[in-house]
């Protein structure tokens, strides 16, 4: 097979990339150029291209970068920023997964003619009884990604290859180190990949949106601290709030971005309990779902018992068994089959009232 | 893809824009100062005399070729350098800021945004626009900001167009009399008389590994009574012009090259000239495929085309895999193709520029050459439309 496989510079994508080559595949890897500005973080800095560069020597693969910033600008920076500006909680991985590594990059190496496009996530392929393709959890249960490639379909599995998602990291990195592989010891990414440590969060946004500093209130409307940028708000946030310690914790349970007068509502525990939750952009992995499920909303998020009834074109509303932890709005909703082994699709979450 | 023996024997090479081989004259006369004639020329033994004597030989071939004084010719650690030492020099010394085109090589354009400089518009045919650089220094006189110096490109390096040197002299000459006036000459050297250049300049960059000499060894021709502060102090080197131990075998590699390439010059345009016609004849028969800028505006060997509707990076992985080896824009340091500021400055549309190909020929370049880049080209632009017309169809 012709194998395009996808290297970050990680270990994980390092250790893939050997996999497809001692099986005998013809691989070729490549480097996506994501990000153009500065970065010390990420999976597309020049050091990190060295990285994969060097690698792909070692393996004996050959090695190219395409240059992807403008669309990573498009479908993945500008989004976020205008996130934020909302009042939104946005999760950029995710968006790069779905305009990139499985759109562009899947694209592009269709285009040249390969079979598939590989990547180092911790994920893996297996099927159901009637052959259809699904995405199931990666071994590593701590180190798994099946979350943020939710968007992957059945269709684009056929075309799709994970190497290393039968392995542990520990393995992955025993292997990478036997081979004598430069990133056998680096540590994972953590951060999102624009967006530099040194400087962070609001440093970035900052460049790019007026920050504006909000009033935080307590349910009854009574101002009780002051944040200095509503944009960094982020729900059921409880640090930062300027509100003196002391009193019983409180948690932001609204955040009102509006031009007048941004306000944080915040609450105790209790108040960020619902009993549903909308969620929007739904897709798919096969079919369109309803029915008993487990829902992850975040990447290691505890998977929660829900029942899913669909509301509309791609849109649904989950019901919890349990009051449970509302979720903040931008964040994806992921659904697993009930023995948490597969994902059935996954959408976003809209702002639940108050 | 092939082994390294493999890139040595089959590969169709069209990219010497960016680097082209030595000719084998010049790595027999460098050999021997790297070997047994090592010294240091600026010692005071008889193995250092003859190391000076080499150097100040080579100065004089390189002098003789560019119509200069030898002591106007100061060796440099490569293109980048000679430009940097240009214009930053320039400025370092006299104040005020530098002007350039919109299309000059970076290592032009950073120095002089360095400086906050301005850059002047070009024509459609990536020529400086005149009456812009009129303008541009008219205005900035009247703001009472001081030019140290103008930098125009002799030859551009993505589309190959040709600067007329001597008009742009008249008017820096009439708009900015004390400004210095720098070309960069790095693309230049294998197609347009030298000395034809340099009695319009101050200051005239050229890079050896361009016509067929050692990478890491630049020229700088500076001009009697034009004094730019060096960018390296130390020893006190090239009349303190450029200090640093001499690469002797450099300097001697250098001008066995540039004079190889002077005495060929004539014959290798007209050759490369016929070789260049027949290839963009061939590729813009293909549909969508235009010659970027009109090649009577451009050296002989580039070639820059445009094709609509496809992506460089497929385009050049297509080519790379089947051994031909071209490229898009420059490339940045992470290796991945940068969008032009070149097609940029020109105002070509997006589809375009994402579409574009330079083929950039040179000494070693042959009929079969060209016979081989027009079928695999022709292939790929072919495979690559099947490929995604059929994924349109699917989806």
């Amino acid at each position: 097979m012709r194998v395009m496989i996808g290297m970050s510079g990680g270990v994980d994508s390092s250790v893939a990339a050997a996999l497809l080559h001692e099986q005998g595949h013809d691989v070729v890897g490549v480097t996506m150029r994501l990000w153009g500005g500065e970065s010390d973080t990420g999976c597309c800095s020049v050091s990190d291209v060295d990285d994969a560069r060097r690698v792909a020597q070692q393996i004996g693969i050959e090695h190219v970068v395409f240059n992807f910033s403008e669309e990573f600008d498009e479908h993945v920076v500008q989004p976020y920023v205008d996130a934020h500006q909302r009042g939104i909680t946005p999760n950029p991985c995710i968006e790069c997964n779905r305009h990139l590594k499985f759109d562009r990059l899947a694209e592009r190496a269709d285009e040249l003619g390969f079979d598939a496009v590989a990547t180092g996530h911790h994920a893996r392929i297996g099927s159901h009884a009637n052959g259809r393709l699904r995405l199931e959890r990666g071994a590593d249960l701590a180190k798994d990604q099946s979350y943020v490639l939710h968007m992957v379909t059945a269709a684009g599995l056929e075309h799709t290859s994970f190497p290393i998602g039968h392995m542990t990291k520990d393995e992955v990195r025993s292997h990478a180190a036997r081979l004598g592989l430069r990133t056998a010891g680096k540590p994972d990414s953590q951060d999102v990949c624009f967006i530099s440590r040194a400087d962070g969060r609001e440093h970035f946004l900052g460049n790019r949106i007026p920050l504006r500093s909000a009033r935080v209130v307590d349910r009854s409307g009574s101002q009780i601290g002051e944040v200095p940028s509503v944009e960094m708000v982020t729900l059921g946030q409880r640090r930062g709030l300027g509100v003196p310690g002391g009193g019983p914790v409180r948690y932001v349970i609204g955040v009102d971005v509006s031009d007048d007068e941004p306000t944080v509502v915040t609450g105790d525990a209790d108040d960020l309990l619902v009993s549903s939750q909308k969620v929007h952009s739904m897709t798919w992995v096969d079919e369109p779902f309803e029915g008993d499920a487990l829902a992850q909303t975040s990447a290691h998020g505890e998977p929660r018992p829900c029942r899913v009834t669909s509301t509309g074109d791609r849109e649904l509303q989950i019901d919890w068994g349990l009051r449970s932890t509302r979720i903040a709005p931008g964040q994806s909703v992921v659904l697993y089959d009930p023995t948490s082994t597969w994902v059935i699709g996954g959408g976003i979450a809209e702002r639940s009232p108050l | 893809m092939s082994s390294l023996k493999d890139v040595e024997t089959l590969s169709t090479y069209l990219d010497h824009a960016a680097t082209t081989s030595m000719h084998p004259e010049v790595l027999d006369a460098m050999r021997p100062w790297q070997e047994t004639l090592f010294a240091n020329p600026s010692g005071s033994h008889r193995a250092a005399r003859a190391a000076r004597k080499a150097v100040d030989e080579a100065r004089e071939v390189i002098a003789a070729e560019l119509g200069v004084q030898a002591g106007d010719v100061v060796f440099t650690g490569g293109g980048t350098e000679s430009d940097n030492y240009a214009i930053s020099g320039s400025v370092r010394a006299r104040g005020g800021t530098a002007v350039c085109s919109a299309v000059e090589h970076h290592a032009v354009l950073d120095p002089v945004e360095h400086h906050a400089g301005r850059t002047v518009a070009v024509t459609a045919d990536a020529r400086i626009d005149v009456d812009d650089l009129r303008c541009v220094l008219d205005s900035m006189t009247s703001a009472g900001q001081e030019v140290a110096v103008v930098s125009v490109m002799a030859v551009n390096n993505e589309v190959g167009s040709c600067n007329d040197i001597a008009e742009v002299a008249s008017v820096v000459r009439a708009h900015a009399p004390n400004a210095w006036l720098h070309t960069d000459a790095v693309q230049a050297a294998c197609w347009v008389d030298l000395s034809e250049l340099t009695p319009h300049v101050d200051l005239l960059s050229l890079s050896a590994h361009k016509f067929g000499g050692p990478k890491g060894v630049g020229i700088t021709v500076v001009s009697n009574g034009v004094t730019p502060e060096p960018l390296m102090r130390g020893g006190g080197q090239e009349r303190g012009r450029r200090s640093g131990t001499i690469d002797v075998a450099g300097a001697v590699g250098t001008a066995t090259a540039l004079h190889i390439t002077g005495s060929q010059r004539a014959t290798a345009s007209q050759r490369v000239t016929s070789l260049r016609d027949e290839l963009l004849d061939a590729l813009t028969a293909i549909d969508g495929v235009t010659e970027t800028v009109p090649r009577l505006r451009t050296v002989p060997g580039i070639a820059h085309i445009c094709v609509n509707d496809l992506d460089s990076e497929a385009l050049l992985f297509m080519l790379d895999e089947a051994d031909v080896y071209a490229s898009a824009a420059s490339a940045c340091a992470s290796g991945a193709m940068e969008s032009s500021h070149v097609l940029s400055a020109l105002g070509l549309s997006d589809d375009l520029r994402r579409g574009a190909l330079r083929l950039s020929l040179g000494h070693t370049s042959s009929s079969a050459d060209i016979d081989r880049a027009i079928s695999v080209i022709t292939n790929s632009i072919g495979q690559l439309r099947e490929r995604k017309a059929a994924r349109k169809q699917r989806a």
